[in-house]
């Protein structure tokens, strides 16, 4: 049924980066900006209201019968032209609800934190009207009723990503982060741009398109199988990108140049998991192709394992962080990849919660330590920021998978989801990608309890200065820590699975219409509780390893992990500098295109043809005037005379 | 004796006609010239005159009257400009004045 209120979601924010944009500008040359109060009034406030309106929409939506449970509403005819009809309009349906609520939710939180947090910062103004930009891009994506708004929202939430990335652009090094997350999302993106091209030659035979959900899920069962995995991997270039996954994750670590909260909100909660929504939006797709399945499942797996390996060895405390999103990110995509799509939303929503917790206490502590963010300039510093502290341990056991936290019940499912899934193409693969998912699992439980352990806990290693002015952050700051903290505790319980508690996992519940609508489903295993129950004692044993061995490396004998490290020698400093993938990139696809551009495209082509074509016309224009030139006597006479010559050849051409 | 036809007056009208053109493209004293142009006025009149008599049509004479109101205007211009260029340039050789030459 129609929803009129739908627009107002993404109204809010939009009105509220023009109206903070507009201060910016207007405040732009004064030292201090002027609008202050307004902008903190407005910045918060429209993700507020769009949450509030995202709110009502869900409580209309759960009163729905479950068949049609979805509230539309179609704004104008958008683009018509030949074959490509599309009108702008929103869908809510339980996927778009979950992912709104938290998108909303999460955001409003984010956006109440960068009031302490970039409070003194003189692009405070322009700050909170990318963020707003963003937020309004965001839902976009999420509230779009086909592909073509959801790629807008799509562009849109890349372009605000390299602004706030690049937030402090006089930092060159900053800049550059943000350059290399546009352009790396836009390799990405033309993946994606070619899937859509595909689907859409492919639906609009018939007759018009305008790819919306509807008429892809309307016309995928007529379509070649290999047209369909055409689109889905061509899609899903574009969600490796955007979602950092292998070969295209590189610009996430980089990101984490920008504000603190924006790394929370578009790197952890929102932009990054758009791609999974994305393929979860096209489930019904996606399940045609075995193909397309296994190689995102594939994908997410090693992801997973590649960057929670990196994670280890890292010593910024955001880099941790960053690496930790992509691998999480690897399990969203392996659980979607193994046909579980509302394992993987439920992951990115539990996530959301701890993994901005996490980002905002990185930032709360990075707040309290004037700046330092390297951990092995911190420690013990559980009792001298507490709420940071305990709200940081909450969301550290949340990732790190231990019950009852949230990202138990979450990590549990998809890893569930893998062992008993079935390939058509690789019998064995969810297996072992379920081994893949437990190893990264224990150690995701082992860097995340290195990070606590060598920031929170042990002794302090603080910089004397730093140490003197350690300070909990101000209210605007630990509220939505705290609030996210709780969250962290509490999400889990939506998605407590069957074998637990009868009538459970009401979160899977909630998204089986939208995602087995239209014909797509997720695989229909019943195996035996005993084998459920012993799959989630692995999890969990695997966690517990991780965290006990984590806290004896870095708490108790802090000396062993250096002589380990020291053991490992050559292993250890490859994972260390990442695997040297970026080097890699700098000299296989960066130096070589800079290289041809120089020689061929600059020299050869621009200034030689080009520029000569541009010369030319000049070069013409000289020549010809230096014949005309003659003409220009100044003498009277000699004009008259033409004149004369003139009409007499008239007169004798006409008589 | 053979009488005057329309065809003397026409020669006549031609021959007055490229007098002032030459003397248009050729002298070197603009006051000489603007005479010239006169000159040109003049025969165009001539030959309409006589096309007019010979056609017993009373159009031509107007047009005639027109033609000299025409060029007496013509004339107070040209040299009201003249004597403008001269009171610069102090004076009126066309050959000259040649300063719009590229």
């Amino acid at each position: 049924m129609t929803y009129g209120a739908l627009a107002l979601i993404p109204l809010f924010p939009l009105l509220g980066a023009l109206v903070n944009g507009a201060i910016s500008l207007a405040t732009s040359h004064r030292e201090k900006a002027a609008g202050r109060r307004w902008v903190s009034l407005i910045g918060p406030l429209a993700p507020t209201l769009s949450f509030l309106v995202t709110l009502s929409a869900f409580l209309k939506l759960r009163l729905l019968p479950e068949e049609g449970r979805e509230l539309t509403q179609t704004l104008f005819s958008w683009i018509a032209a030949g074959r490509l009809d599309v009108d702008l309009g929103f869908l809510f349906d339980p996927l778009s609800a979950a992912m709104l609520l938290f998108v909303t939710g999460v955001g409003a939180l984010i956006h109440f934190y960068s009031i302490g947090y970039m409070g003194r910062d003189r692009g405070y103004a322009r700050y909170f009207a990318y963020l707003n930009l963003f937020t309004f891009s965001m839902i976009l994506l999420v509230l779009g009723d086909g592909l073509l708004p959801l790629f807008v929202g799509w562009e849109g939430v890349g372009l605000c990503s390299y602004l706030l990335i690049g937030f402090w652009h006089t930092d060159e090094e900053k800049a550059i982060a943000g350059n290399k997350a546009f352009i790396v999302n836009r390799i990405g993106d033309f993946g994606f741009l070619l899937g859509i091209f595909v689907l859409f030659w492919a639906l609009s035979g018939g007759g018009a398109s305008g790819l919306s959900y509807r008429e892809i899920a309307a016309g995928s069962h007529h379509l070649p199988a290999g047209v369909v995995t055409a689109a889905c991997l061509l899609l899903f270039i574009g969600a490796a990108g955007k979602s950092a996954q292998l070969p295209l994750y590189v610009w996430l670590p980089d990101a984490m140049a920008g504000p603190t909260p924006v790394s929370a909100l578009i790197h952890a909660a929102t932009m990054v998991t758009s791609g999974i929504y994305m393929v979860s939006r096209l489930s019904f797709l996606y399940a045609e192709s075995a193909l397309a399945l296994t190689v995102v499942a594939v994908v997410g797996g090693l992801t997973a394992l590649f960057a929670a390996t990196i994670g280890m060895a890292q010593f910024d405390i955001k880099k941790v962080l960053a690496y930790s999103t992509v691998s999480q990110l690897g399990y969203m995509f392996l659980a979607c990849g193994v046909g579980a799509f509302s394992a993987g939303m439920f992951h990115v929503v539990t996530h959301a919660f701890f993994k901005a917790c996490l980002f905002l206490g990185a930032g709360s502590v990075i707040h309290a330590l004037s700046g330092e963010q390297d951990i092995r300039r911190m420690g013990g510093l559980l009792k001298r920021i507490p709420v940071t502290g305990w709200t940081f341990l909450v969301a550290w056991l949340a990732i790190a998978g231990v019950f009852p936290f949230a990202g138990f019940f979450s990590k549990d499912e998809i890893l569930a989801a893998a062992f008993f899934a079935e390939n058509e193409l690789l019998p064995w693969l969810p297996r072992a990608l379920w081994a893949l998912g437990v190893v990264t699992a224990a150690c995701t439980a082992f860097y995340m309890t290195r990070l606590t352990g060598l920031v929170f806990l042990g002794r302090g290693r603080l910089d004397p200065d730093a140490s003197a002015h350690v300070h909990e952050s101000p209210r605007s700051m630990t509220i939505p820590l705290m609030i996210l903290a709780a969250g962290s505790l509490l999400v889990g319980f939506l998605g407590v699975p069957e074998f637990l508690i009868a009538g459970g996992n009401r979160f899977h519940h909630w998204l089986a219409p939208a995602i087995a609508a239209h014909g797509g489903g997720e695989r229909a295993a019943h195996p035996s509780a005993a084998a459920e129950w012993a799959v989630m004692l692995i999890s969990l044993g695997a966690a517990i390893a991780g965290i006990v061995a984590g806290l004896h490396l870095y708490v108790r004998r802090p000396d062993l992990s250096a002589r380990i490290g020291a053991a490992l020698g050559g292993l250890y400093r490859l994972v260390a500098n990442k695997y040297y993938v970026d080097e890699a990139y700098r000299a296989a696809i960066v130096r070589p295109v800079q290289a041809g551009s120089r020689v061929l495209l600059w020299r050869a082509i621009d200034v030689r043809v080009i520029d000569l074509l541009v010369n030319l016309v000049g070069i013409l224009g000289r020549g010809a005037s230096y014949v005309v030139r003659f003409a220009q006597t100044g003498y009277v006479q000699l004009y008259a005379a033409v004149l004369l010559i003139g009409v007499v050849i008239l007169m004798w051409v006409l008589f | 004796m053979p009488a005057v036809s329309l065809g003397h007056f026409v020669a006549l009208s031609i021959v007055l006609f490229f007098m002032g053109a030459v003397g248009v493209l050729s002298r070197k004293n603009a006051l000489i010239v603007l005479m010239s142009i006169e000159l040109m006025l003049n025969a165009a009149n001539l030959a309409i005159a006589a096309f007019a008599r010979y056609w017993l049509q009373a159009d031509g004479q107007v047009i005639v009257f027109f033609v000299i109101a025409i060029a007496a205007v013509e004339a107070a211009i040209g040299l009201a400009i003249l004597v403008e260029i001269f009171r610069l340039r102090r004076s009126v050789d066309l050959e000259a004045m040649s300063s719009m030459r590229e």
